[in-house]
C-alpha cells in the first residue's frame, strides 16, 4: 500500500458530474504523471460535497484548500502551483473558505457548512463511494457487526424506537414503531425495502445519498431485515438516477463479495440480501403500496390501507418500506445509541433533515440541519441570501404536497409539526426558494399541472379534483378569472384533501391551499385587476413603451413578429395592444430599455 | 421486411429471450423485463408485448396497462437525439418554460414529439436532480445547465451536423 502526501478530492455528485468532473479526474490523472508524481498523489472521486452552486468541487488534502468551477484548464495549474511546488492557487479557491488575510478556512468554518450537521450525509464528500474499503475504514458495517452479534432483534428495535426517529421520506411516521409491527406480523416470509423513488420535482437528498454513501443504505438494510425477521430487501430506485444505480449495483456486488449480503452473514447464521428495481416514471410510486404494486409488475397504483404493508406488503407478505435517508440514519443509532439522537433537534422531532436547496438562491445545493432550525437560517446564514438582491417572497416545502412559507414564517424552527401548522410540510425535502419575480398563482397551476399528469386515475376526488382545480387556475393566470373561483379552489380543495384514497391526492390541493392562504392579494389582483405582479402570466401583461427612453431607432418594428410596433423614426414608438402576442422580443431587442412589461 | 432486417429482429427477440430466461422465475418479472425489451428494440410494439405475455404467461391486456401507465414506456420508437427539458421545480423558477418554448420554434415540434427527420424527440421532463446547474436540459445522456433561451441554437446545432 502507498503513502499519499496529498489527496485531491473531486466530487462526482450528479451536479457536479453533468458539469464535467468525470473529465476533471482524467486530467489529473494525467498530469500527474506528466509531473511524475502519481504515486505520491490520490485523486479520489466521491459523492457529493452540497455546495452544488459552484460546481465542479475540488478538495485538496491535507490543507483542505477549496477549489471551486474548476475546469479541465486549471488542473494543470493546480498541480504544478499546489501539488508540485506546494502553493494554493488563490484565485481558484471558493471565496467564502478564506479568510481576510487569504489564509484557508477549515471546512466547518466555511459559512455554507457552519451550521450544518451532516449525518445522514456524513460520508458524502468524504470517501470514495465506489470502494467498500473506504466505508469500512469510516466505521462502516460496524453497526450491522453490532447489531448481528450483541443485540437481540428486540434490542434493535427498541433502539431506533427509543430514538425518536421518524420517517425522512414524507409524513414522519415513527420508524421504530414501523419496524416493530412488521416484527410482530404473522408470517415466515418478510420483505425489507426502499423507497428511492425520489420524485418530487427540485429534490436530490437521496440521490446524493445513493451516490455518495451507497453502503449505509445496505447496512442499514440488513440491520432492519435481521430486526424484523426478512431475508430479502427490495431498493426501489429511479431510473433517473443513473449514477445512483450505476454505484448501488457496485456496492451490492461488494457487499455480497466481502460477506456482508449473503447467507451466513459475519458467520452468525442470519441470511439476507438485496435486489434493485428501477422504476419506469411515476411519481405514485413514491406511495407505498404504489411502489410495492410496481415491484409486482403491475401498474403503480396505491390501494386502501389498512392493511398496511407491515401487515401485508410486497407479494402479500409482512413488508418494511423506509426511503433512503432514514436508513443512512440507521447505523449511527445503532452505534451510538438512541440518546445520542435523542440530543439533536426538537422535542418531538430527533436528528437532522437534509434539504435540497434550490430556486432563487445563492448556494443552491444540499443542506443537512438539526430539526429546529429556522428557514431563515438555512436560506440567509447557509444559502447566502437571494441573488441579485430580490427580496424573498416565499419558500416552498414539501413539493407538490407541500405549500409555499411566507417571509412571516422565516423564524419557525423547522420540524415535521411546525411545518404542517402553517399548513405545508416537511415532504421528502425539497426547498425551494421564491423571489419578487415568481406568481404564487403560476406556482399553484405549476404544481397541479403536475398533479394532474402524475395522478394515477384510480379515485375520482384525485383524478377529477386535480383536474378542474386546475382548469380554475389556468382560467385565472390566463385573465379570465371570476368573483368565486377563489372559494370555488377552496371547497374542491378541502374536499379532495378528504376523500383522496392515497397521499398524492390528499396532499395535491395543498400547493393551492397555502397560496391563498398567504397570498391571497395576488389571486385577487389576477382576478379583479387582470394584473400578475411578478410579470409571468402572459396573458396579464402588458409591453409599453417609455416615451422618454425612446429614441425611435426602429430596433423593436424590426424583429416584431407580427408588426405590432408602428412609429415614425427619432420619435417614440408605440406598440398595439391588440396586435401584440406578448412574446418579448422587443424587450429583449431594445438597446435603451425603453420597453417594459408589466 | 427485408432479410437484413429480419435478420436483425431475430437477433433482437433472442437477445429479449435471454432477458426472460433470467427473470421468468423470479417473482415480479414484468418490470425488469419490459426495460430490458424497451432497451433492445427501442420501444415496446404490439408484437414485442405479445412476445413477453406469451413467454411470462400475463395476459396482454395486462402488459399493455403496465406499459401506457409508466411515462418511460413507449409505443413508438423515439429519435436519435432525446431531448428532455427538466420542468422541476427549481428549474421552472429559472425560467425553463422559456427554454422548452425555444427549442420547439427551434426544432418546430411540441413536447412529445420527434421530429420529421426522425433526428430529435422532445419531452418536458420532471426533475432530474441537477438543481444545482437550473435551467437545464439532457440530450441522451448529455447535460446542458444554467442555460438562459439564446444558447439553444448553437447547443441544437451541434447535434444536426
Amino acid at each position: 500500500m502507498y503513502f499519499y502526501r496529498s489527496h485531491v478530492l473531486v466530487c462526482g455528485g450528479t451536479g457536479c458530474h453533468s458539469s464535467g468532473s468525470a473529465d476533471i479526474i482524467e486530467q489529473f490523472n494525467a498530469e500527474l504523471k506528466k509531473q511524475g508524481i502519481e504515486k505520491e498523489i490520490l485523486v479520489v472521486q466521491t459523492g457529493c460535497f452540497g455546495l452544488c452552486e459552484v460546481g465542479p468541487i475540488v478538495i485538496v488534502y491535507p490543507e483542505g484548500a477549496f477549489y471551486s468551477r474548476v475546469t479541465t484548464d486549471d488542473v494543470v495549474e493546480i498541480v504544478s502551483e499546489h501539488l508540485v511546488k506546494g502553493r494554493t492557487v488563490k484565485h481558484l479557491l471558493y471565496h467564502d473558505s478564506i479568510t481576510e488575510e487569504h489564509d484557508i478556512k477549515s471546512l466547518d468554518e466555511v459559512p455554507f457548512y457552519q451550521k450544518q450537521k451532516r449525518l445522514a450525509l456524513r460520508n458524502c464528500g468524504v470517501i470514495n463511494p465506489e470502494d467498500i474499503d473506504e466505508y469500512i475504514a469510516f466505521n462502516g458495517y460496524k453497526a450491522l457487526g453490532k447489531a448481528l452479534t450483541e443485540m437481540t432483534p428486540g434490542e434493535v428495535i427498541s433502539t431506533i424506537k427509543e430514538s425518536g426517529l421518524r420517517g425522512r421520506g414524507g409524513a414522519g411516521f415513527s420508524v421504530g414503531l414501523k419496524w416493530e409491527f412488521t416484527s410482530k406480523a404473522e408470517g415466515q416470509k418478510k420483505f425489507v425495502a426502499c423507497n428511492a423513488d425520489e420524485g418530487d420535482p427540485g429534490a436530490f437528498m437521496d440521490r446524493s445519498i445513493l451516490e455518495g454513501a451507497p453502503h449505509a443504505v445496505i447496512e442499514a438494510m440488513t440491520i432492519a431485515g435481521y430486526a424484523v425477521g426478512a431475508d430479502q430487501g427490495y431498493i426501489y430506485v429511479r431510473a433517473e438516477y443513473p449514477i445512483a444505480v450505476q454505484r448501488l449495483t457496485m456496492a451490492i456486488g461488494q457487499a455480497r463479495e466481502y460477506g456482508l449480503l449473503g447467507n451466513n452473514i459475519l458467520e452468525t447464521g442470519f441470511d439476507f440480501d438485496l435486489e434493485l428495481r428501477l422504476g419506469a416514471g411515476a411519481f405514485v410510486c413514491g406511495e407505498e403500496t404504489a411502489l410495492l404494486a410496481s415491484i409486482e409488475g403491475y401498474r403503480g397504483e396505491p390501494r386502501p390501507r389498512p392493511p398496511f404493508p407491515a401487515v401485508k406488503g410486497l407479494f402479500e407478505k409482512p413488508t418494511l418500506l423506509n426511503n433512503v435517508e432514514t436508513y443512512a440514519n440507521i447505523p449511527q443509532i445503532i452505534l451510538k445509541g438512541s440518546g445520542w439522537l435523542q440530543e439533536i433537534g426538537t422535542d418531538k422531532s430527533k436528528g437532522t433533515k437534509v434539504f435540497a436547496l434550490g430556486g432563487k438562491i445563492n448556494n443552491t445545493g444540499l443542506v443537512e440541519v438539526p430539526m429546529g432550525t429556522t428557514l431563515r437560517e438555512i436560506i440567509y446564514d447557509i444559502g447566502g441570501g437571494i441573488p441579485k438582491g430580490k427580496a424573498f417572497k416565499a419558500a416552498q416545502t414539501g413539493g407538490p404536497s407541500g405549500g409555499c412559507i411566507p417571509v412571516e414564517h422565516l423564524d419557525t424552527p423547522i420540524d415535521y409539526d411546525s411545518l404542517a401548522a402553517i399548513g405545508s410540510m416537511m415532504g421528502s425535502g425539497g426547498l425551494i426558494v421564491m423571489d419578487e419575480d415568481n406568481c404564487m398563482v403560476d406556482i399553484a397551476r405549476f404544481f397541479l399541472e403536475f398533479t394532474v399528469e402524475e395522478s394515477c386515475g384510480k379515485c375520482p376526488p384525485c383524478r377529477i379534483g386535480t383536474k378542474r382545480m386546475l382548469e380554475l387556475l389556468n382560467k385565472i393566470t390566463e385573465g379570465k378569472g371570476e368573483e368565486g373561483d377563489i372559494e370555488k379552489l377552496e371547497e374542491l380543495g378541502e374536499g379532495i384533501k378528504i376523500a383522496s384514497l392515497c397521499g398524492l391526492g390528499q396532499t395535491a390541493p395543498n400547493p393551492v391551499l397555502s397560496t391563498i392562504k398567504y397570498f391571497r392579494e395576488e389571486y385577487e389582483e389576477h382576478i379583479r385587476d387582470k394584473k400578475c405582479r411578478a410579470g409571468v402570466c402572459d396573458a396579464l401583461l402588458q409591453y409599453t413603451i417609455i416615451e422618454d427612453k425612446c429614441k425611435g431607432c426602429s430596433l423593436c418594428t424590426r424583429v416584431c413578429p407580427v408588426d405590432a410596433i408602428s412609429g415614425q423614426k427619432k420619435q417614440p414608438y408605440n406598440i398595439d395592444q391588440s396586435i401584440c402576442i406578448k412574446c418579448g422580443a422587443c424587450l429583449e431587442k431594445c438597446p435603451f430599455g425603453a420597453i417594459v412589461k408589466g | 421486411m427485408s432479410a437484413v432486417t429480419l435478420k436483425q429482429n431475430e437477433e433482437k427477440f433472442s437477445k429479449l429471450q435471454l432477458v426472460i430466461d433470467q427473470w421468468k422465475d423470479k417473482e415480479g418479472p414484468l418490470m425488469p423485463v419490459l426495460q430490458a425489451a424497451q432497451d433492445i428494440f427501442g420501444c415496446l410494439s404490439l408484437d414485442v408485448q405479445k412476445y413477453i405475455s406469451k413467454e411470462l404467461d400475463i395476459p396482454v391486456s395486462e402488459i399493455y396497462g403496465v406499459v401506457t401507465f409508466y411515462s418511460q414506456f413507449t409505443l413508438k420508437p423515439k429519435g436519435k437525439y432525446k431531448i428532455g427539458v427538466c420542468m422541476g421545480t427549481a428549474c421552472y423558477v429559472k425560467g425553463s418554460q422559456a427554454i422548452l418554448d425555444e427549442i420547439s420554434k427551434e426544432l418546430n415540434i411540441k413536447s412529445g414529439e420527434t421530429s420529421e427527420d426522425g433526428l430529435f424527440t422532445l419531452d418536458a421532463t420532471r426533475c432530474l436532480g441537477a438543481c444545482g446547474l437550473a435551467p437545464i436540459i439532457m440530450i441522451n445522456d448529455d447535460v446542458y445547465g444554467r442555460l438562459s433561451p439564446g444558447d439553444i441554437k448553437e447547443i441544437i446545432k451541434k447535434y444536426k451536423d
